[in-house]
């Protein structure tokens, strides 16, 4: 699972969705049966499609989400780019391509803060599949 | 303005016009197309230049190629006359150019020598470049189109339509081969037609810098095509298995047969009734032909005994550990209706659409339910397109719809939603009795 797909994945639980917890999932506590694994890779880049996903991304889910994986160099408040071909902005566009679309969350778990249910990750694929007492 | 002739493939006649209009949108072209006939290869339409041409063609799958049309009648005679009258100024552009002509015909056939004895009679052309079979700089057709004829071993065809022009571009028919599913390593009993896939992918104006999404992916028939368009593909089913396929036979495999890893976003397994994606993040297009049950029963999250689970507490083992958290946990499914699946797909197609974005969704019917068969509707999205696939008992239909764009200040949630009534007996049990005998 990429980095992009964590900042719009929320616990599918119904009640839970009204809540402001339930978003974004949280990777700060693993299990010993699923570890945390990450890989990087390469995916070719695209100066349009990181400028498309930026109005999109959540950045403060994706700060979160970054420093539980070990990343803090994310800058607290959302670039702004006017044009995605200016050459200012393409060292930018570069570091948001590689930590969105380049690293992938191999396997691990994924937390939701306001039921606690866990959701996990095998082979890049999450599971969000509810077990019968959360769907209602 | 100039006229071009687009020759169009004759199959899945009733989506050619729909999907030439999507491509128009997408490439900006401005072109009527309101006299687009099914029953003929030829749509003759008038557009600014010949880049524009190019553009209407490019990205489709139910044209052939366009034309610049320098003449077109209905006898040989008659073309000739044309061709002169409307194209004399344009014989000098060509004279020192490599060429070659190209022998076109529908429902008749001409033997070898009267196909050279139609390019010597037009010698008056006047051009004097070599003739180059491979790669030639200029590409002459004739293309010919008979009118059927019920007794074919003794009326010989008879001419009804006859063109001349010069070739400017071909479409992508070409990559309907590329992604059939006979060459596809990894398929499952519910992987989806390639060319419908492309062509509902077209219609959804799928292509770069967008996320486009099936919320039924399965083998991922849409997503490789989603891809194939330049669009970053997400998927989600709720069958986990389909999503994660065989070691060597699976979703990323087929990614990497078609060389598009550089446009696969990611698959996740979910129910559609409980959707992670969040209600804030927004999609460029919805592509999917949901589960009409006829493969196995349609479910969803749930259990059938509403009981069971009523007090929302886990399941213990006898052992003290949960259930859910063991590593071969099923969760409980239950059958669900049809009609509501796609009440909730419209739902969630309006909540999670970009302005304008497109929605390009399968539905089956029942012939015997023609007309009866509501559409489904809703209030932030407009019905665009409705191409029909014909079957004996039952056809399919491709429903497009488009996002209204958001009015800021109006809530959507003030819009009231159409109800519709479902029919009761569903697209399965019919499709399993043969569409035959009305049920007891």
């Amino acid at each position: 699972m990429k980095l992009l797909t964590a900042n719009f994945v929320q616990c599918s639980v119904k009640a839970c969705s009204a809540t402001p917890k339930c978003f974004p999932l949280h990777f700060d506590q693993q299990t010993a049966d699923v570890p945390l694994e990450l890989a990087h890779e390469d995916v070719d880049f695209s100066p349009e499609f990181v400028y498309n996903m930026l109005p999109r991304i959540d950045w403060p889910a994706l700060t979160t989400t970054a420093r539980e994986l070990g990343n803090n160099m994310l800058p607290e408040t959302k670039p702004e780019i006017e044009n995605p071909n200016a050459p200012e902005h393409e060292q930018l566009l570069r570091d948001l391509h590689t930590l969105l679309l380049e690293t992938q969350i191999i396997q691990g778990s994924m937390r939701c803060e306001n039921c606690g249910h866990i959701y996990f990750i095998r082979d890049s694929i999450p599971n969000f599949l509810l077990p019968g007492h959360l769907v209602q | 303005m100039p006229e071009y002739l687009i020759l169009l493939a004759q199959t899945h006649e009733s989506f050619r016009k729909a999907e030439l209009e999507s491509v128009a949108a997408y490439e900006g072209v401005e072109v009527d197309l309101s006299h687009h006939d099914e029953q003929s290869p030829f749509l003759y339409v008038t557009l600014e230049d010949d880049d524009q041409a190019r553009r209407l063609v490019r990205r489709s799958i139910l044209s052939r190629a366009i034309y610049e049309v320098w003449g077109k009648a209905d006898s040989e005679a008659a073309l000739h006359e044309d061709v002169r009258a409307r194209s004399s100024s344009e014989f000098d552009k060509y004279k020192t150019a490599s060429f070659k002509f190209d022998f076109i015909s529908f429902r008749g056939s001409r033997v070898k020598a009267e196909q050279r004895d139609i390019f010597e009679s037009f010698d008056y052309l006047g051009f004097d470049g070599p003739i180059k079979m491979r790669n030639p700089e200029e590409i002459f057709a004739i293309i010919e189109d008979y009118k059927p004829s019920f007794h074919s071993n003794v009326d010989k065809p008879r001419l009804r339509h006859i063109f001349f022009g010069r070739f400017l571009a071909y479409s992508q028919r070409d990559v309907v081969d590329k992604f059939d599913l006979k060459k596809r390593r990894y398929i499952g009993t519910t992987s989806f037609d390639a060319e419908l896939a492309l062509i509902s992918c077209n219609i959804a104006l799928t292509g770069p810098g967008k996320i486009v999404y099936d919320p039924f992916a399965g083998t991922g028939s849409f997503l490789v095509a989603i891809s194939h368009f330049g669009a970053m593909a997400l998927g989600s089913d709720i069958d986990g298995r389909q999503i994660r396929g065989k070691k060597n036979r699976n979703i990323t495999t087929n990614y990497h047969q078609y060389s598009l890893q550089n446009y696969f976003l990611d698959t996740f397994i979910s129910d559609f009734t409980h959707n992670p994606i969040r209600a804030s993040f927004k999609l460029d297009a919805i592509v999917c032909d949901p589960p009409y049950g006829v493969r196995e029963g349609l479910k969803v999250l749930g259990s059938r005994d509403s009981e069971r689970y009523a007090a929302g507490k886990p399941t213990v083992l006898e052992n003290g550990d949960l259930s859910h958290l063991r590593p071969d946990y099923i969760p409980p499914k239950k059958p669900y209706h049809f009609d509501a699946l796609l009440d909730d797909l419209l739902e969630f197609a309006a909540r999670n659409l970009v302005d304008e974005g497109r929605l390009c969704c399968w539905m089956p019917t029942a012939n015997e339910d023609y007309g009866q068969r509501e559409i489904p509707a809703h209030s932030d999205l407009e019905l665009i397109s409705n191409c029909v696939q014909e079957f004996n008992r039952w056809s399919r239909r491709l429903l497009t719809y488009v996002r209204k764009v958001r009015v800021a200040g109006i809530q959507d949630s003030d819009r009231p939603r159409g109800k519709r009534v479902y029919l009761e007996e569903q697209f399965r049990d019919k499709y399993f009795r043969g569409f035959s005998e009305k049920p007891k």
